[in-house]
């Protein structure tokens, strides 16, 4: 029972799960729209800075619609005592970590995909720098949030207030990488600066905490 | 141990009164900024306060984690050795010496590393077992205190000086919010986590939290680079007596820091003393009611 | 001489909160006090 074989098979399952029970993605891309058409609104299209805040934009939509599909990870395998026979099966802890990780991975970038077009269209967008490296900045940076997302979903999964504290624990540590991601992508969309220290540092943040986070998942699971 | 508090918070009163004395009458007045710099003698104390005692919960953190495994604990008392042996060669190696910022003797960056092992074996001997956990909430608790000290009084400095309340690229005061944004998140997890693991959970986020503020500070190193912004807190050297002023603050506030603590130590070993009350009350509650329902359980057919 | 109210302002606000927690510090521990006395009196 390999690690990377526990791995996919959980991730098929959710999948296959997810795509059954349609209406929990059909909500998120609603909300995700709605989240794009309320910074329209908010924030004139047509102002010649638009290109300098766009990058802070697009990401700030990221996040909240990466709230909705974090905060259900773990809700399935709360029901039905699926987290406890996890815990006592001998299947490696972190199979099931990169599994849900990457499921979300999937996830929030299906959810990015259909929310960056909308952007483009609202705000007019023409990449003025590099355009390809708007895609490790997107991997890197949507790695990020979920990597650390999915761990502080499992340690919320026992507080009073889950919801908020996903939230609560994640946005304080995930600065410097929304700070990079941010950062290189205004750098890109304006062609003004280079991305290229942004992008190793989102690097180096991915590998940090990718690392901190297999490291201490098995004492978060065992947490009861 | 109930006399020395009274008798060590008098010397401690003293010891702010004269600091207050020193910061306002005895330092000079600042050439540039007059008499508004005086500031510095409340918000720089706070700021070191603050960040050893979050390196205090650091150590806690980590020393907590460790202690689940006999292995983990002798692995991690190694790497703390060898973090403090490498640190201190290196410091005397030309090619570190180059970059260290200038003005800033070797010696003097040595001990600072020296007492990364030297506070992880004081805080392993002296915080046996659950003290240890308590230690890191206590100093999570106060060093958000003086935290909260250092954003308010740094604003308030630099609106005067600069003109304006934050500046975004400031590297020192950012960095200072991130951390305690994270020590805040850090204790409503506390306060709000029903684990029986809840402890393990929060040394957790405290080592996330070691981790991401080197992160945050080059983050804004870089960012501050490209888009030049004022430097909130000033740079460069210092005249002798500001600085002699400054210690001696510090020193005043480290005492009352200390005193805080332990107040707050205390506070947690009694919190954790009822509730084991209300556990063993609970628990005796219940065998009396279990021996009065015998009979009940013994009617037959 | 304006900028001088800045500086109570700073050293005031220090103490403020300060005061504020060791206030908070204190409630905790009349709290607890009471009820170790109710459970000591409980049994």
């Amino acid at each position: 029972m390999s690690l990377w074989s526990v791995t996919f098979a959980t991730l098929r399952k959710d999948i296959r799960l997810e795509w059954r029970s349609k209406d929990a993605l059909n909500s998120m891309l609603f909300f995700s729209l709605l989240v794009v058409v309320i910074f329209v609104f908010s924030f004139d299209p047509l102002a010649e800075e638009s290109r300098h805040i766009v990058g802070g934009l697009v990401w700030i939509g990221f996040l909240f619609a990466s709230m909705m599909a974090l905060n259900q990870t773990w809700a399935r395998e709360l029901r039905n005592q699926v987290l406890d026979a996890y815990r006592v099966s001998p299947a490696p802890a972190n199979a099931l970590f990169l599994a849900k990780a990457l499921g979300n991975f999937i996830f929030v970038s299906v959810l990015e995909a259909l929310m960056t077009p909308l952007f483009v269209i609202f705000y007019n967008l023409r990449v003025l720098g590099p355009a390809w490296q708007l895609i490790p900045v997107a991997v890197l940076g949507t790695w990020a949030l979920v990597v650390n997302g999915t761990f502080f979903a499992a340690m919320s999964l026992r507080t009073r207030i889950r919801e908020i504290m996903l939230p609560l624990l994640l946005f304080p540590i995930s600065i410097p990488a929304v700070i990079a991601m941010v950062a290189a992508t205004t750098a890109i969309l304006t062609g003004e600066d280079s991305a290229h220290f942004y992008i190793v540092l989102l690097l180096t943040y991915d590998v940090v905490f990718t690392t901190a986070c297999l490291a201490l998942f098995e004492t978060i699971l065992h947490a009861e | 141990m109930k006399r020395l508090f009274p008798i060590f918070s008098a010397i401690t009163a003293a010891l702010l009164a004269y600091a207050l004395y020193q910061a306002l009458v005895v330092a000079p007045t600042d050439a540039l900024q007059g008499d508004v710099y005086r500031i510095i003698y409340y918000h720089v104390p706070s700021a070191w306060t603050a960040f050893l005692l979050f390196f205090i919960n650091f150590i806690a953190s980590i020393q907590y984690l460790a202690s689940a495994k006999e292995s983990t604990q002798k692995a991690a008392k190694w790497v703390v050795i060898v973090i403090g042996a490498v640190g201190v060669i290196a410091c005397f190696l030309p090619q570190v010496q180059h970059l260290l910022p200038t003005g800033m003797r070797p010696s003097a960056v040595a001990t600072t590393v020296l007492a990364i092992p030297a506070f992880y074996f004081f805080v392993g001997k002296f915080f046996p077992g659950q003290r240890l956990d308590v230690l890191a909430v206590t100093s999570a608790e106060v060093g958000v205190v003086f935290c909260t000290i250092v954003l308010v009084t740094g604003p308030i400095w630099a609106r005067p000086v600069w003109g304006i309340w934050w500046a975004p690229g400031d590297i020192r005061l950012t960095s200072t919010l991130v951390l305690w944004l994270i020590y805040v998140s850090y204790l409503v997890l506390r306060r709000f986590s029903n684990s029986a693991q809840t402890q393990m959970l929060a040394a957790a986020l405290a080592v996330f939290g070691a981790l991401d503020v080197p992160l945050v500070y080059f983050s804004i190193w870089f960012f501050r680079t490209q888009h030049p912004q004022p430097v909130i807190g000033g740079g460069g050297s210092m005249d002798p007596r500001m600085l002699h002023v400054l210690v001696i603050s510090w020193m005043a506030f480290l005492c009352f820091a200390f005193l805080v603590c332990w107040s707050r130590f205390r506070l947690e070993l009694l919190h954790r003393e009822v509730e084991e009350a209300h556990a063993m009350e609970s628990l005796v509650g219940a065998g009396a009611a279990a021996k009065a329902s015998i009979p009940l359980n013994r009617s037959p057919k | 001489m304006n900028s001088i109210k800045f500086l109570y302002a700073a050293y005031i606000a220090t103490w403020a909160i300060h005061a504020f927690y060791i206030g908070t510090l204190v409630r905790r521990f009349s709290r607890l006090r009471r009820e170790m006395k109710e459970l000591g009196k409980g049994k």
